[in-house]
């Protein structure tokens, strides 16, 4: 299982940075992150850093365990996941994956900027990227659910570059915690 | 009655302040009424109300008490020469009495250097509805001396926040179109935005997440009743009525991402009006009915399209600047307003539809909703940047402003109703 589990997280590591932007839908991510996994052991570059965590035993109550950071930061108008986020919802996806029973709502965030429904959409647009790298390592759809809140439940109050970083965000919200 | 005044929430009224007036406001003196009746003075000062409603227009300027020359109640009293001498052009009197449970209201406006009446009239009505009169007596005086139709008379509907970041509270109101009189529609723990009214002005349709995501409902202002409308997955949002009131057009993302639909109201059929890959939202619909203008980022960054209403190619509407949302189409469907970022800042811009010339019309850094008066004089707006947030107005022209704030706490997202019935 825990096999298992790494090699289909590497294989989604992979697709993520190879196809960070392809926009087709689920069926088709899924079939090329099952070719790249056969084909491709170049992945020991990326796996590297997490090869030998055994992911399945993060707790989600650790205050250490890399679980304890659920927010995952944006740039300005932007749904684009920095590399190192993509880390981070590797592990989570894998927490995922070893539990399948585990549901989640990723909640889309944005700045106070631009008109409100505008940034629903935006938050939703970010929400959905995380989504897409969670399904890309094998988290169930049926495991997810994706709400935008758009500029409504900001983080900090405040209007500067600092507190707006703060609320352009996707939360990852564990059910039942 | 003693236990309807208290459940009012004082906290919620709008105070209104002019913060840029205009040269060249027409002087218009406003006599206080005459009373006659119980106690010392009427219900309510109805010259106090007309005097702030022409105020408040930016068209007039109601002379302070203290400059009043003298204080006629009916005709014969009217001394027109006192009044030339203090170049006063208007001159409104009246007088209030009761008369059982009803109260009269009568005045009159004079053309003081013609000597005559310009208007008169007299109504018969019961205490709640002294301040509609007085708001509708502006309305006459508005339309008498500029020949267009006075907005007096109408609502703003608009949300409130309260509370900390970690627990607010938000809340749906209507308050008369001079912030009196506030009337709470819903209070929910999770937002509520994107309030809009039916054409009839009987109900608002608006956006809610208190099942924790975004769901459309329809509410009757009088009643109270209200039904979920669409609930699908993913987002439900930016409801705007149809002229017609017969349908809502509605941002979906069920199908994928966002795209706008129109939804017809009695058989709950939908329509897909767009189809990009990118966001398509923010639909509201032009006056005559016949296209709907919309934000859409498929060319990379938020500006406003406009689509048949039956469907068919959208069109590009704005060019300027970076960032062009959330629109509202003028009364008469000539103009729209919008959002609008060039770099420094959001402001509020009208885009003029025969010449193309956008213009910006205020100077804030946070400024959003911008919503036309029903007679297409003013827009108020959302405007964020000061510690709290606070709705502002301006004249289509942009020479006259003014401010509306809370006591405590922040409003939002402003929506003008239609004229009253």
């Amino acid at each position: 299982m825990k096999r298992n589990i790494s090699r289909l997280i590497v294989a989604g590591l992979i697709a993520v940075l190879a196809g960070c932007s392809t926009t087709g839908d689920k069926q088709s991510g899924d079939v090329a992150v099952e070719d790249r996994g056969t084909t491709t052991d170049g992945g020991a570059v990326t796996s590297g850093a997490y090869g030998s965590s055994d992911f399945s035993s993060y707790s989600l109550t650790d205050p250490n365990s890399p679980l304890a950071r659920r927010v995952i930061y944006f740039e300005y108008d932007s749904a684009e996941i920095t590399s190192s986020d993509q880390e981070l919802l590797v592990q989570h996806s894998g927490y995922l994956v070893a539990n399948p029973g585990q549901q989640i709502t990723l909640e889309g965030h944005t700045d106070e900027r631009g008109s409100r429904e505008y940034n629903i959409a935006l938050g939703d647009r970010r929400a959905l990227s995380v989504e897409r790298i969670m399904e890309l390592n094998g988290v169930l759809p049926e495991q997810i659910t994706v709400v935008s809140y758009g500029e409504e439940k900001p983080a900090a109050e405040g209007h500067s570059d600092a507190v707006w970083r703060l609320n352009r965000r996707v939360e990852i919200v564990y059910q039942g915690q | 009655m003693l236990l309807l005044a208290a459940v009012r929430p004082a906290w919620s009224a709008l105070t209104i302040e002019i913060t840029q007036g205009v040269e060249g406001a027409i002087p218009v003196a406003v006599v206080p009424f005459g009373w006659s009746g119980a106690g010392g003075v009427a219900p309510e000062n109805i010259s106090a109300i007309v005097s702030a409603d022409l105020n408040r227009s930016g068209r007039f300027e109601a002379l302070p008490d203290s400059d009043l020359v003298a204080h006629p109640t009916e005709g014969s009293q009217v001394q027109f020469q006192n009044w030339r001498m203090v170049n006063v052009d208007n001159l409104v009197i009246g007088k209030i009495s009761e008369a059982g449970q009803q109260y009269s209201v009568q005045f009159q406006l004079f053309d003081v250097f013609r000597g005559n009446q310009v208007a008169g009239y007299s109504f018969n009505v019961g205490r709640q509805d002294l301040r509609r009169v007085a708001h509708h007596i502006s309305d006459l005086i508005y339309e008498k001396l500029t020949g267009e139709r006075g907005a007096f008379n109408t609502q703003i509907a608009y949300v409130t926040t309260s509370g900390s970041t970690a627990n607010k509270t938000y809340t749906l109101l209507v308050a008369d179109s001079d912030g009196y009189n506030p009337q709470i529609i819903l209070t929910s723990k999770e937002p509520l935005m994107s309030p809009g009214w039916s054409p009839d002005g009987s109900q608002l349709a608006y956006v809610s997440f208190e099942n924790k995501t975004a769901q459309i409902y329809i509410q009757e202002l009088r009643t109270g009743t209200r039904r979920k409308l669409v609930s699908f997955k993913g987002i439900n949002g930016a409801p705007s009525w149809s002229p017609d009131g017969r349908s809502l057009a509605v941002t979906l993302s069920r199908d994928g991402n966002p795209e706008i639909y129109t939804m017809d109201l009695k058989s709950n059929a939908l329509k897909r009006l767009t189809n990009s890959a990118g966001i398509d939202t923010e639909p509201v619909w032009a006056p005559d009915g016949k296209s709907i203008v919309f934000t859409s980022d498929r060319g990379g960054s938020a500006q406003l399209y406009q689509v048949p209403a039956g469907g068919g190619q959208a069109r590009r509407l704005t060019f300027e600047g970076n960032y062009n949302a959330g629109a509202d189409f003028s009364p008469d469907g000539r103009k729209i307003a919008m959002v609008h970022a060039a770099g420094d800042g959001y402001r509020i811009a009208v885009l003029d539809l025969g010449s193309g010339n956008l213009r910006v019309l205020t100077d804030g850094r946070l400024d959003e909703s911008p919503s036309f008066s029903p007679n297409g004089s003013m827009i108020i707006y959302a405007t964020g940047a000061g510690n709290r947030e606070e709705l502002a107005a301006v004249s289509v022209d942009g020479r006259f402003r003014q401010r509306l704030s809370l006591q405590a706490g922040n409003v939002r997202e402003p929506v003008w109703s239609p004229f009253g019935k």
